[in-house]
């Protein structure tokens, strides 16, 4: 087989399988993204005009991060929404979701009050995508940041992550498989 | 794929034959529009499939931004304490637009139920925990919004218009 065929095409289930081996590919490209088990990249974002979030004062929480494309965007908007919804569930597994992308603290501001979302979106805005670099998670072609899921333990150690196809909306189900994974340790 | 967890018991809520081959669980929203929508193409389908058919319904009511939802499915739960959970299911869809408490008081007089009893269900802890239990089975089982289907277990993500979904359901027929 010449080095420059494509990947590949293996079963999604497969891919869910792998990806605490950190491998994740995406329907067209192979895509390395930050190694479960690593140490999760820290970062100071605004979470409101006057407030900023920084990962390691989460420490003793566990942090749910959703790198998602766009605010106002359907698929973005079933994401978020559904999280919203799931706070419950998420607070008694001691998590904390917080919503990435490239907005701004002011979009993120106006989105946030018309879905009535209570839980931080961080602007990773200037320098643009930055954060979504560092965690090996940036559409240079777009300009935004893939639709990715990190879960990270209480102590910052990056212990889930899972890339879906940008229009897919991945739910839930693979955060909650991991934090329970997480309580069995 | 996405697998329903845990699997269609007793407990839930169920039309049709229970033995029938193709078995239809819908994660639904009272309040959704798109539900609403899905509502008459779920009953043309259970006319079309008849014997080959088991309807399952769950709650999924999305609060935030429905705030009508979740006291909607609670109705269903108190009609159910009373043997008509599928007849205050089909009066809530047909009635979307109305889903307040007073008017979900209403509808349990319109399909005579006992309206002290029907009251009392309503702030009944357990009937809201079910709804809430419904609620986190579709999240691990892969529910991303409503309607979500799944078709014997495995979550559908094909298209649900009437003539694609019936199609596709067909194939499991015996």
């Amino acid at each position: 087989m010449p080095a420059t065929s494509a990947p590949p095409r293996l079963p999604r289930r497969f891919l869910r399988d792998r990806a605490d081996k950190y491998v994740n590919l995406n329907t067209t490209n192979t895509i390395i993204m930050i190694a479960t088990g690593t140490k999760a990249p820290d970062f100071s974002l605004s979470a409101t005009p006057d407030q900023k979030i920084e990962l390691s004062q989460l420490k003793g929480k566990r942090v749910i991060l959703a790198f998602y494309p766009a605010d106002w965007s359907p698929v973005c908007s079933d994401q978020m929404g559904l999280y919203n919804e799931m706070l419950k569930i998420f607070h008694k597994e001691n998590a904390e979701v917080i919503g990435i992308s490239v907005d701004s603290k002011w979009c993120h501001l106006a989105f946030s009050q018309d879905r009535k979302l209570h839980f931080p979106l961080l602007a990773d805005f200037e320098p643009k995508g930055a954060v979504a670099r560092a965690y090996d998670v940036y559409d240079e072609q777009l300009g935004e940041c893939k639709r990715a899921l990190f879960v990270i333990d209480e102590e910052g150690i990056i212990r889930w992550n899972y890339l879906s196809p940008v229009g897919m909306n991945p739910g839930a189900d693979g955060i909650l498989d991991a934090l329970e994974k997480m309580d069995k340790k | 794929m996405a697998t329903l967890k845990p699997a269609v018991s007793s407990k839930d809520h169920m039309e049709g034959n229970t033995q029938a081959p193709i078995e239809l669980v819908e994660y639904g929203d009272y309040q959704c529009p798109h539900c609403g929508r899905a509502y008459p193409i779920i009953k043309n389908i259970q006319a079309a499939l008849g014997d080959q058919l088991k309807f399952v319904f769950r709650n999924f009511p999305l609060a935030e931004i429905h705030p009508n939802a979740t006291r909607a499915a609670i109705a269903t739960e108190a009609a159910a304490a009373q043997g008509k959970f599928w007849p205050m299911h089909d009066y809530l869809f047909e009635h979307q637009q109305r889903l307040d408490d007073e008017s979900l008081l209403r509808y349990a007089s319109h399909l005579r139920l006992d309206a002290a009893k029907f009251r009392d269900d309503m702030e009944n802890d357990a009937l809201a925990q079910k709804v809430e239990d419904d609620f986190e089975s579709g999240v691990r089982s892969g529910v991303n919004g409503t309607p979500s289907f799944f078709v014997n277990g495995q979550k559908y993500n094909g298209d649900w218009a009437e003539e694609p979904f019936l199609a596709y359901l067909k194939t499991h027929s015996k």
